[in-house]
């Protein structure tokens, strides 16, 4: 009962939260001085005043805020979202096109970081002290530093333009119709943009794993099962991998955030048609639709991430759970 | 040889305090130099000339040229003491908005606790970049636009952190003898409380820093930010992704290394200023 009245509780908090999200990107959005008009049909249009009336009258520009907000909102819970400006398809199903791009994109880099991360945490903390531990640290400190798209642009000068290994960018090779690109095409045009993204996400699980490991391995149950005769590696898989992999799965889980900002400059080095560069297409043209739409699904996005870590940590954990029973 | 190094190894090393300060004076000094030389700097100095496009790096432009023939460690320079500068700003916008949200909803607590709360998680909700094209769309783009994005979205991780300590140094015997006593709450607050949060808050203060600088470059680099006309390390990057194609690898590498520097050195005051702040690890 306690569990499900706790994640009742949490998933009700983002609720109000995702709510507040909306208002806030809306709010944000209809101050902005760019014209939804003038963004729509150009600055240098023949259009006669009449007609534009009839468009702002049409798109309710004239109506107050509050009003405006209520027919947005009203019509985004019945799933219309709009239609975007900039690519003249309703916002619904560009976020969807791109979004399916995207989705492997990230997947793939999220789950390579992941797995590289918390091995390379492991590896350090074992050797801790030593160089190797230092290089791993130094290393990781230099990639939460790193911009993505300037590491982006250096992963392509190089492995694209110097090496010739990967093709430059976009989703397929140019010239060829949609109907032809193959399965290999589009792996070959992903595995620089994973790649490089999913390096660049090691730095603060390698981190986080290594520092959990080491204060493990510095406790008494570590201790007896020493003295027990148990080697470094029976102490690791046995007492060690327990401890730290549920925390952190739950910090990767937490990382959605940094994630999606990821991919929106990744996308626009390698010219991925996914929803990062959309988000930048809709906040460039004045596509007020997308650029609301897409704030709100990287919200829920967000949100998803952190729910799934929430739960995760408080299902799996004992001690987090007895802590709901008692408080 | 020998006999040096074991006299070496003899003498006491270095304590923390000693290299921590070292590094420290190091990296304000590369820091505050990149500043000044910018903000110093004649504009002549990345003027174009068209006689010189392209050239890679050498003796005379360590860094090469672009397009344009501009000499590029000039300009990257110029652009970095920008970013410095709306880092610098932005620092000092977020924080005072963090010290004075975490420091109201630990010691007034109650509702306006949790509403600072939730303020951030909300702000903590959408993705930074998000936020930082939103607030620099509703601004119409541009410098202005780029700014008031930085200097308004930092704060809520610096927040969270003030009002964690604030209420754990609460939560103290003595404060909570401090208040038996009658003592006001103001005051408690200024003699017990203040001097305990402001190291904590300096570092995040400095910790700050290079979070704005990278978004600043970032933003910018997707063309929200600053004009194209003005050096910036983002509109550099973002117009050598055009020449990149074509080989010139200069013009991408060397700008982003200084950027790098900058934000690591950032961390590294930080970070060791973290350690020499506390008692238990600044004499070791």
């Amino acid at each position: 009962m306690t569990r499900l009245r706790y994640i009742a509780g949490e998933t009700l908090r983002m609720l109000t939260l995702l709510a507040a999200v909306s208002i806030l990107s809306f709010v944000l959005v209809s101050a902005s001085p760019i014209d939804p008009l003038t963004a729509y049909i150009g600055s240098n249009s023949t259009l006669s005043q009449e007609a534009k009336d009839e468009i702002v009258a049409h798109w309710g520009l004239a109506d107050p805020p509050v009003e405006r907000f209520m027919a947005w909102a009203g019509n985004f819970l019945k799933g219309d979202w709009g239609t975007s400006i900039a690519f003249k398809k309703p916002v619904k199903t560009v976020i969807q096109e791109r979004f399916s791009y995207s989705v492997v994109l990230m997947l793939i880099a999220w789950i390579l970081s992941g797995v590289l991360g918390f091995l390379a945490g492991i590896f350090a903390a074992v050797k801790k002290g030593t160089w190797i531990d230092k290089t791993i640290k130094t290393f990781c400190l230099a990639l939460q530093s790193a911009p993505t798209f300037w590491v982006g642009l250096l992963a392509l000068s190089l492995f694209a333009v110097q090496l010739g290994w990967f093709p430059i960018g976009l989703a397929a090779p140019m010239g060829k119709l949609a109907a032809d690109v193959t399965l290999g095409d589009r792996i070959h045009h992903l595995i620089l943009p994973s790649l490089t993204l999913g390096v660049l996400g090691i730095g603060k699980i390698t981190l986080y794993t290594r520092q959990k490991l080491i204060e493990i391995m510095a406790s008494d149950h570590i201790l007896f099962a020493k003295a027990r005769g148990e080697s470094t590696r029976q102490l690791v898989c046995r007492h060690g991998l327990r401890n730290i992999a549920l925390p952190a799965v739950t910090v990767q889980f937490a990382s959605f955030s940094e994630l999606f900002g990821g991919i929106a400059l990744a996308e626009s080095v390698f010219s991925c048609p996914g929803i990062g560069s959309a988000l930048t297409t809709a906040g460039l043209s004045g596509d007020v639709p997308l650029l609301l739409g897409i704030a709100v699904f990287s919200a829920i996005f967000v949100f998803a991430g952190n729910l799934i870590a929430d739960i995760l940590y408080g299902l799996l954990d004992p001690r987090i759970k007895e802590g709901w029973m008692n408080g | 040889m020998d006999k040096t190094d074991k006299m070496d190894k003899k003498r006491p090393q270095w304590n923390t305090r000693t290299k921590i300060t070292l590094y420290i004076v190091l990296a304000l000094i590369y820091l505050v130099g990149i500043l000044f030389w910018g903000l110093l700097m004649d504009p002549k100095a990345y003027a174009v000339d068209y006689s010189v496009k392209f050239l890679p790096p050498g003796a005379g432009h360590l860094f090469g040229t672009d397009l344009m023939g501009r000499d590029m460690l000039f300009r990257c320079v110029k652009g970095l003491s920008t970013s410095i500068v709306i880092g610098v700003l932005a620092a000092a916008v977020s924080s005072l908005i963090a010290l004075a949200a975490g420091v109201a909803a630990a010691v007034i607590g109650g509702k306006l606790d949790s509403f600072i709360n939730w303020c951030v998680d909300l702000c903590m909700g959408m993705p930074h970049l998000v936020l930082l094209i939103l607030i620099s769309f509703m601004l119409g783009r541009g410098s202005k636009g780029v700014m008031a994005a930085v200097a308004l979205t930092h704060w809520p991780e610096l927040t969270r952190i003030v009002r964690a300590e604030v209420l754990q140094i609460r939560g103290e015997q003595y404060v909570q003898a401090a208040y038996r006593l009658g003592k006001t709450r103001l005051s408690v607050a200024r003699e017990h409380i203040f001097p305990h949060v402001l190291p904590v808050y300096l570092v995040g203060v400095i910790l700050l820093f290079p979070h704005a600088i990278m978004h600043e470059a970032s933003i910018t680099f997707l063309g929200f930010g600053l004009s194209a006309e003005e050096p910036a390390i983002g509109v550099i990057l973002s117009e050598s992704m055009k020449h990149i194609a074509t080989g010139k690898w200069w013009l991408a590498l060397f700008p982003g290394i200084l950027l790098l520097a900058a934000i690591m050195l950032f961390d590294v005051i930080g970070e060791n200023l973290k350690k020499l702040l506390n008692p238990g690890s600044g004499n070791e």
